[in-house]
């Protein structure tokens, strides 16, 4: 069995926010192609630990490692579109393509953005203002700018929390896809264990009391039954 | 009209102050900042007010209180909930300021109603020509920016996550705002400041969906502003700003019932 390089590793993490630990001794180790779901309940620090891979909050001991070059697609939680919101969905997607260039867009970046709007299901209703989409479309949309970088590793922070049962399935369908015919690597951030153990192949659950990880099947009733109570 | 070189000098300089508001406008509605455009147009009448205390021209007592001031907003309320309420006490400590310096150069008041709903009449070709060059500066580094720019004011959350470099990106913006403040001052006055930097972008965001759209079409509503503005001032001899300001409230009104009825039809 040859073991491929980590795309992503945890060694000894640990975070601790004035008086209150979040998580500690953290280690994991993240390989290319895999689909990771972070469970936890709300307010056991998924989000801390998100952004600390990020590199946004600096870890209180231990170090996150990865590749500079690593591109990373984050999705998050919250997002500020409100109705009233201009831009068309093909220009949010296209917001992404960042850098030290000119104003409008290069040929290459706009046949880019047109072949992420179409495996996003997005092609159709790409110049509607995203102010007027609907939850699910818009979540499409946030995750079609997160792409739109070709990143190695999808972080999705609670991308689905908001929406109903028939968009969760066809956003992360969608989602499986790219990391069965793209080799997306994907980190999936859910209080959803239905949900994890649908899509996913392994787990880590963080609890107050510490971390745990594992094959998805060894996410039993049993476990997240622990992890839940404190 | 154009036989007058004030005229002539008049057109110029409301045509670069209509492209600089236009483009800086859209990013000025983007990041809902039209709040911050009216105090940094009254911190420019006190610092213009400085100015002549100081024995310099308006513009560089407005320039150097202006981009001075927006720094110091930049640091006070790079969190938004803070923002309002920094922004009305620097505002009203400004105000009273340019009361102060006012009283302070001996000058009457009509020196006063020229600083605050600006004059047509007084614009010279130097004038002009420092127009032009401020507003180069503005627009070119607008460029060089331009990608980072459109992203943070967009999509702040995405930028964030990006770790795009975004106060560094807030201030600079505001700096830059500073700047366009103190040219379109010169003709519509720093009061009427906020009218061709916030109108002209807020109506277009209604009728088009692309940000270059969006400047597109606020640099034509604002220079159809302007240039009817500047006529009807002539051949009435009524203040120009007056007309400048109740064209483009008309368009944005317009927009507003416009979108009532899409809405409604739908």
């Amino acid at each position: 069995m040859t073991t491929t390089q980590a795309i992503l590793e945890l060694n000894h993490l640990g975070m601790t926010f004035p008086g209150h630990p979040v998580f500690n001794d953290l280690n994991l180790t993240v390989r290319p192609g895999e689909f990771w779901s972070i469970v936890g309940e709300n307010g056991v620090g998924k989000t801390t630990l998100m952004r600390t891979i990020l590199h946004q909050l600096r870890p209180t001991t231990g170090r996150v490692v990865y590749d500079p070059s690593l591109r990373i697609g984050y999705v998050p939680q919250f997002r500020n579109i409100d109705a009233d919101y201009p831009l068309t969905i093909r220009d949010f997607v296209g917001l992404n393509l960042t850098g030290w260039k000119l104003p409008w867009l290069s040929r290459a970046e706009r046949q880019r953005v047109a072949k992420i709007l179409a495996e996003t299901g997005l092609e159709k209703i790409a110049t509607r203002p995203i102010g007027q989409a609907s939850g699910g479309e818009k979540q499409k949309a946030y995750l079609a700018q997160a792409l739109v970088e070709a990143p190695s590793l999808l972080i999705l922070d609670e991308s689905t929390a908001s929406l109903d049962p028939v968009t969760k399935t066809e956003l992360l369908d969608l989602v499986q896809w790219l990391n069965q015919q793209q080799g997306l690597t994907v980190l999936f951030v859910t209080h959803d264990i239905p949900l994890a153990r649908k899509y996913s192949q392994h787990f880590l659950m963080l609890t107050p009391q510490g971390t745990e990880q594992g094959p998805i099947a060894a996410l039993t009733d049993e476990k997240v039954w622990r992890g839940e109570r404190v | 009209m154009f036989s007058y070189e004030f005229m002539r000098n008049a057109f110029a300089a409301g045509t670069i102050i209509a492209i600089i508001c236009g483009i800086m406008g859209v990013f000025v509605i983007a990041r809902n900042m039209s709040f911050l455009t009216h105090t940094l147009s009254e911190i420019g009448f006190s610092g213009a007010a400085f100015g002549i205390f100081a024995g310099w021209t308006p513009l560089s007592g407005m320039l150097l209180f202006t981009v001075v001031s927006s720094v110091i907003v930049g640091q006070l309320s790079v969190r938004a909930e803070r923002r309002e309420a920094a922004t009305s006490a620097i505002s009203a400590l400004f105000i009273g300021l340019g009361i102060l310096f006012l009283s302070l150069a001996n000058k009457n008041a009509s020196y006063a109603t020229n600083i605050l709903f600006g004059s047509v009449i007084g614009i010279s070709a130097s004038d002009v020509t420092q127009m032009l060059v401020l507003s180069i500066l503005v627009l070119l580094v607008v460029l060089v920016i331009y990608r980072f720019l459109k992203f943070d004011s967009f999509d702040h959350t995405g930028a964030q996550v990006k770790g795009l470099w975004t106060n560094a990106l807030s201030i600079t913006f505001l700096v830059l705002l500073a700047l366009s403040v103190s040219v379109a001052a010169q003709i519509v006055g720093s009061l009427l400041i906020f009218i061709l930097l916030t109108l002209p972008a807020a109506t277009a965001k209604y009728f088009v969906h692309t940000v270059g759209g969006m400047m597109g079409l606020a640099i034509v509503l604002a220079l159809v502003g302007v240039w009817s503005g500047l006529a009807l001032s002539y051949v009435t001899n009524y203040p120009v700003s007056f007309f400048i300001a109740a064209i483009e409230a008309a368009f944005y009104f317009i927009a507003l019932i416009w979108q009532h009825f899409q809405t409604a039809a739908k």
